[in-house]
């Protein structure tokens, strides 16, 4: 298997390759073909790789060649498949294929449906580099290459500004954080001399923890992190990239690319268990995003802006438990949310489709009869979300909120509130979508229709995966053996990050989860209640809001916060420091030394009067002195 | 074979082609550089990567002042001669759609410029290389004050006299070194070894770096630099970004660091913090720019400024960064002013706030402005990501304040390129970008040739890395073991 | 020969001195003040003559006749910038109607 290990990014690459300078030649069919085909062959040989992990338990390692090397700085050009990435690279692959299959429906009529796969493509290429590297520079690699491909995504209908703006918008908030990876790396092959993961995480263990040195770096990894995975602050360009077709979406915002910043931090937990206090601060940070956004999704009216939202909430979910040390749950997480988030997002992309691109959910209602599969599936995801068994979400989620009580009381009532707060938008979601009444123009009803095969066949497929996914990690007091958790233990075998939840007696944890359920089932009923039972429907833009409502709608005014704190500042400098120092004060100053001649010329000209008598009394004088001087008449004047 | 065929043969063109036609003189001019680049690549296939000067020409000149014809190819100037010979032919063919008045002319300047810039590259005399240096000045005057925009003649006196001023200062210092060496000579090696005082070394420093810090430029003395590179005609302003503002970083890298290493230890710390605000300080004002060229010349300042401060940073890492940054500063930016020369060509203007929306119907000028824009902005995988990534680790090994700062660079770039980028290709279509035609025949054939070289160099850098390696690591180690002796004493300094 | 040596050394240097000093003296007032380039010549005459007297009377009392080479030298050279000077005035008058210097004041600033 080692030999072939390369071909899993190639193959999307080829299919990049092909269908980028094939976009206009070749017919929509063939390029969809061509596009899909090659992430699912990606996938077969993910497959094979990972039960060859599975069955041997040991990592692959393959050099492909030396990439750069200068000085000290030595990085080649290597791959390391283990657990951890082995269970990416069937994600990436397997819901890769998926949402390729749903892309080839959902983008027929655009006349961009080669450009559309060929970008495609070249984002599964960067994320499986990402995930393969063996060292922090591969990583690095993918990590600024799936920015490029979300940028291009996200601006891909770019003749219009705004959504220009929403992909320059991520690309510079994703390079803020990839700022701090690059710091990261720089002190990493200097504390470590090399940047390869297992160096690091060999040299590492002869640290003492709390090292200030790993803390920094640690810190700065986590910079990186907040920024690709869209954590406060830095999360503000998320729900901006909804710009973007939702497929890609689906496929970057919520299902890859968004959980690489938790890939990261689970591949260095080596470094992050020796770093306490980087590790509250994940923990503290993934809570705040987590409620922070679960505020704003609960007044949203776009589709798709909800479904944002709850990713970063469920993004801050994963941080929080990596931050309480359960790696295995935040993991577990990434693996359930690429499920049903993804789901989540194919239906209201299929919803969309149906309403001819239409995303308020205000225009919708009572679309249960009209696309059926769309809305049995977004059920299934939302009550997998929801975190209500035996649906993935609640065993992943149970077990992160098992490890916040662990940690700390306060905290994981904080999650619990925030658990709620999903159950509930979530709900309204559906309810507002698909009970109920419809409620946009009679054009739009006209048009409903169930998306076709290309599209529903993935729906289905993630929401059986959404159903039963849960099931490789069912804890040992539900009668399970985590599977994941000892498939997952060579990659976190670290004394500092044993399980402290087995030790929690059966009835705190039977405890912990009837709370979590009951909360989520108590959303439910709210939300069934004032959106189905009492028809409430969200007001119109420019209607009265409750001063909550105005805040959590307008997004607590972070981008104008951000605004007025930096972007605006940078602009007035930008011109102060071009028209006041730049022109006026260097320049003023260099062009003071080419007038200096010129303007003591002005006056020293004027001594040329023409005058033949002046001139010839100027010389006399003139000779005079010279005799003067060197007669030695000065010295007399002096006696 | 030495080199002195590749200096002569530009020079030689250069003369013939005064007596052509204007109509042959592009073919003719693209001919004899693509016969330099094939020469160059016979060097570059037979050079053996390595510290030793191969292709050695040492002819005595003006012996009775101690003064020799003395060039060679080294691990240190390969990369800019490649680079020259590189360019000259691409530069020549963005220009076949431009018809020049008395075209012979402009194209023999170009070729005389070619021959100065390798003399400058090759020399290891140091009166040979001030040369080069003035001569390679002289072409791009007349180029700049004769085929230039409207402010040409005030833009192009402002610039020369600049510059002259800072080569004087090196004059100076050249002729200091020559006067306080004991065998009398201008030899680069010469000038190695024999010891003067720090406070000598002081003052040769400081000179040498005003005329290199110009040259290159380096904040506070770039002011030159926007205006002339705005009102040059295109093929100018690509060989002075391009090639000839190498000439400042090489000769810090040959001339400078290792010729006065106690000056350079003395004065360092003050001059990567200037390189470093010019980083930020340039970076910030491309934010605002309205006018294309403008803005790619301040971008360029904070590139350069990158390369400054890793140079001056002085570790084998950050030296070789400067190197391959060096090649991929001039490819990008050679693409950059192409782009902007196309525009300007077919819409007449460089207006950002007019422009909007070409990459709708123009697919291949669109793809390869968008690879221009993400080498320049150091994606991986492009050219600029390899240069950057080894620059800041660079700086990182001196000061990881000063690394984090310069490394704002990646975030800002990425602000004005984008913004850029969208303000011409994205957004709607307006009635003058609707007469925007896709780049054809020879356009084309050089945005390809661009492109591929920032994907190529981008993902194997190794071989052009290679080239320069041994003779990085021996001088950077000569100069800092020099230092080291001298620091011993007092204390105990880590090896940088 | 002898005689005439004898006669010139009867009277004291300081007196040639002086006469010289004032003769030069005038000549240069003369220069300062005319605006006649005619008159303006003959006091740059007047200053060479000045300077001749000095030559030849400084070559007596030193007996050095190298003095009174050099006399015969200033006033060949005298000679030919007469010729060459008048000439200039001859232009200058047929060009300008006058000989004033200050008419020709074109060459300023």
């Amino acid at each position: 298997m080692d030999k072939y290990i390369w071909l899993i990014p190639v193959l999307p690459l080829i299919g990049f390759v092909i269908n980028g300078l094939g976009r206009n030649l070749l017919p929509k069919a063939v390029i969809g073909l061509i596009g899909t085909l090659l992430v699912f062959a990606a996938f077969g040989i993910s497959i094979a790789t990972f039960s060859q992990i599975h069955e041997t338990g040991k990592a692959i390692n393959v050099t492909l060649f030396q990439w750069i090397n200068a000085g000290a700085m030595k990085i080649p050009f290597a791959f390391l498949v283990d657990q951890l990435s082995a269970i990416m690279l069937l994600i990436i692959t397997g819901v890769g294929t998926l949402i390729h299959l749903y892309s080839a429906g959902y983008m027929s009529h655009d006349e961009g449906f080669g450009k559309f796969f060929a970008y495609l493509n070249l984002f599964v290429f960067f994320m499986l580099l990402l995930v393969m590297g063996s060292n922090y520079v591969i990583m690095f690699i993918g990590w600024e290459g799936v920015g490029l491909c979300s940028y291009l995504l996200i601006g891909f209908w770019y003749t219009n500004p705004d959504y220009a703006d929403a992909a320059k918008k991520a690309f510079i908030m994703n390079r803020i954080g990839d700022l701090g990876f690059l710091l990261a790396i720089f002190v990493m092959v200097n504390v470590f001399g090399s940047a390869s993961y297992n160096v690091i995480f060999a040299k590492v263990k002869m640290l003492e923890p709390g090292f200030w040195v790993i803390t920094v770096i640690t810190l700065l990894l986590f910079v990186g992190a907040t920024g690709k995975s869209a954590q406060i602050p830095l999360f503000t360009w998320l729900p901006d990239a909804m710009a973007g077709p939702t497929p890609v979406s689906a496929l970057i915002h919520a299902a890859t690319m968004v959980t690489a910043g938790i890939y990261m931090i689970a591949r260095s937990n080596a470094l992050f268990s020796f770093a306490p206090v980087t590790m509250d601060i994940i923990a503290y940070i993934g809570l705040a995003t987590a409620l922070f956004a679960a505020l704003i999704a609960l007044t949203q009216t776009d589709i798709k802006k909800v479904l944002a939202y709850s990713t970063v909430s469920q993004l801050g979910y994963m941080f929080l438990g990596l931050g309480v040390g359960a790696f295995t749950g935040g993991f577990f997480h990434v693996i359930t949310h690429a499920f049903f988030k993804a789901l989540l997002f194919l239906g209201a992309g299929s919803v969309i489709h149906a309403m001819s691109g239409d995303q308020d959910m205000r225009n919708m209602g009572g679309l249960w009869k009209k696309v059926p599969i769309t809305a049995w599936t977004m059920l299934i995801g939302t009550i997998a979300i929801a975190g209500i068994p035996p649906f993935s979400g609640f065993f992943s989620k149970d077990e992160i909120l098992a490890h916040t009580y662990e940690h700390s009381k306060w905290m994981y009532g904080v999650g619990v509130l925030t658990a709620m707060l999903t159950s509930f938008y979530m709900f309204r979601l559906v309810f507002l979508t698909f009970f109920g009444k419809f409620r946009g123009t009679h054009e739009q009803e006209h048009h409903l229709h169930e998306s076709p095969a290309s599209m529903t066949i993935p729906l289905i497929v993630l929401a059986i995966l959404s159903m039963v996914g849960g099931l490789i990690g069912v804890p040992h007091v539900l009668g399970g053996h985590h599977e994941l958790a000892h498939f997952l233990k060579p990659v976190f075998d670290n004394p500092s990050l044993h399980n402290k939840v087995e030790e929690l007696p059966a009835s705190t944890e039977f405890m912990l989860m009837g709370l979590s359920v009951g909360v989520a089932v108590l959303a439910l009923i709210y939300a069934w209640v004032k959106y189905v039972k009492n028809k409430h429907v969200p007001v119109r833009d420019g209607e009265e809001r409750s001063l909550l409502a105005t805040l959590s709608y307008n997004k607590f005014y972070v981008d104008e916060l951000y605004d007025f704190l930096i972007r605006k500042p940078l602009d007035t400098a930008s011109n102060f420091l071009y028209l006041v120092v730049d022109k006026m004060g260097i320049d003023g100053i260099v062009n003071a030394f080419g007038s200096a001649p010129l303007e003591s010329s002005k006056g020293l000209r004027l001594l040329q009067s023409g005058n033949v008598g002046f001139y010839i009394f100027i010389m006399v004088i003139g000779v005079i002195a010279v005799l003067a001087y060197s007669l030695g008449l000065t010295d007399i004047l002096h006696k | 074979m030495t080199v002195s065929i590749l200096i002569f043969l530009p020079l030689l063109a250069a003369a013939a082609l005064v007596f052509l036609k204007n109509e042959v003189a592009k073919l003719a001019a693209l001919f004899f550089a693509v016969v330099e680049l094939a020469l160059s690549a016979y060097f570059l296939a037979n050079y053996i990567p390595g510290s030793n000067t191969q292709f050695l020409v040492d002819q005595s000149w003006i012996p009775q002042f101690g003064i020799y014809f003395n060039a060679g190819i080294d691990g240190i100037n390969i990369i800019p001669i490649m680079l020259t010979t590189l360019l000259v032919p691409i530069i020549i063919l963005t220009t076949f759609k431009h018809e020049y008045t008395k075209a012979n002319i402009f194209y023999a300047l170009i070729l005389f410029m070619q021959s100065g810039l390798l003399v400058v590259f090759t020399a290891l005399d140091g009166f040979l290389f001030y040369v080069g240096w003035e001569a390679a000045l002289i072409p791009i005057y007349f180029i700049s004050a004769l085929w230039g925009g409207e402010n040409r003649i005030k833009v192009t006196l402002k610039f020369f006299i600049y510059t002259f001023a800072g080569s004087l200062f090196m004059l100076i210092a050249l002729i200091y070194l020559y006067t306080q060496n004991p065998s009398h000579t201008f030899d680069l090696h010469e000038f190695y070894n024999f010891n003067m005082t720090a406070k000598q070394q002081g003052f040769v420093f400081l000179a040498f770096f005003l005329a290199f810090a110009i040259k290159m430029p380096v904040f506070p003395f770039h002011t030159w630099q926007p205006d002339t590179y705005t009102e040059a005609p295109s093929a100018g302003t690509m060989m002075l970004s391009g090639i000839m503002l190498k000439m400042g970083i090489y000769g810090a890298i040959r001339w400078m660091i290792p010729v006065v290493p106690q000056g350079f230890d003395q004065y360092y710390p003050y001059c990567i913090t200037l390189a470093v605000i010019g980083i930020v300080y340039a970076s910030i004002i491309a934010f605002k720019q309205k006018d294309g060229k403008r803005l790619v010349a301040y971008s360029s300042i904070a590139h350069v400024g990158l390369i400054a401060a890793a140079i001056l940073a002085w570790n084998v890492t950050g030296v070789q960064g400067a190197m391959i940054q060096m090649l991929n500063h001039g490819i990008n930016v050679v693409g950059l002013f192409f782009i902007w020369d196309i525009i300007s060509r077919k819409l007449g203007t460089r207006d950002l706030s007019q422009l909007g929306g070409i990459a709708k119907n123009n697919p291949w000028f669109a793809v390869a402005f968008l690879i221009i824009t993400l080498g320049t902005v150091a994606l991986p995988l492009t050219n600029g990501f390899i240069g950057e990534f080894l620059l800041l680790d660079g700086v990182y090994y001196y000061n990881i304040t000063l690394a984090a700062v310069a490394g704002t660079t990646i975030i800002l770039g990425g602000v004005y390129m984008l913004r850029m980028y969208k303000s011409v290709m994205q957004g709607p279509t307006n009635d003058l970008t609707l007469t925007f035609t896709d780049v054809t025949g020879t356009e084309r054939l050089v945005l390809v040739i661009i492109c591929a070289l920032i994907i190529v160099i981008g993902v194997y850098p190794q071989p052009i890395l290679h080239l320069s390696e041994a003779s990085v690591t021996q001088l950077v180690g000569e100069v800092n073991a020099k230092l080291n002796a001298l620091h011993a004493p007092a204390a105990a300094v880590p090896v940088k | 020969m002898e005689k005439f040596f004898n006669i010139v050394q009867s009277v004291p240097l300081n007196h040639y001195i002086l006469l010289s000093c004032i003769l030069f003296s005038i000549g240069v007032i003369g220069v300062l003040t005319r605006r006649n380039a005619i008159v303006i010549f003959m006091s740059v005459e007047l200053m060479l003559n000045a300077v001749n007297l000095l030559l030849a009377v400084f070559s007596v009392f030193r007996n050095d006749p190298s003095g009174q080479v050099f006399v015969f030298f200033v006033m060949a050279l005298a000679a030919a910038e007469v010729a060459v000077g008048l000439a200039i005035i001859v232009m200058v008058y047929r060009n300008t109607s006058s000989i004033d210097i200050n008419v020709l004041n074109k060459l300023k600033w």
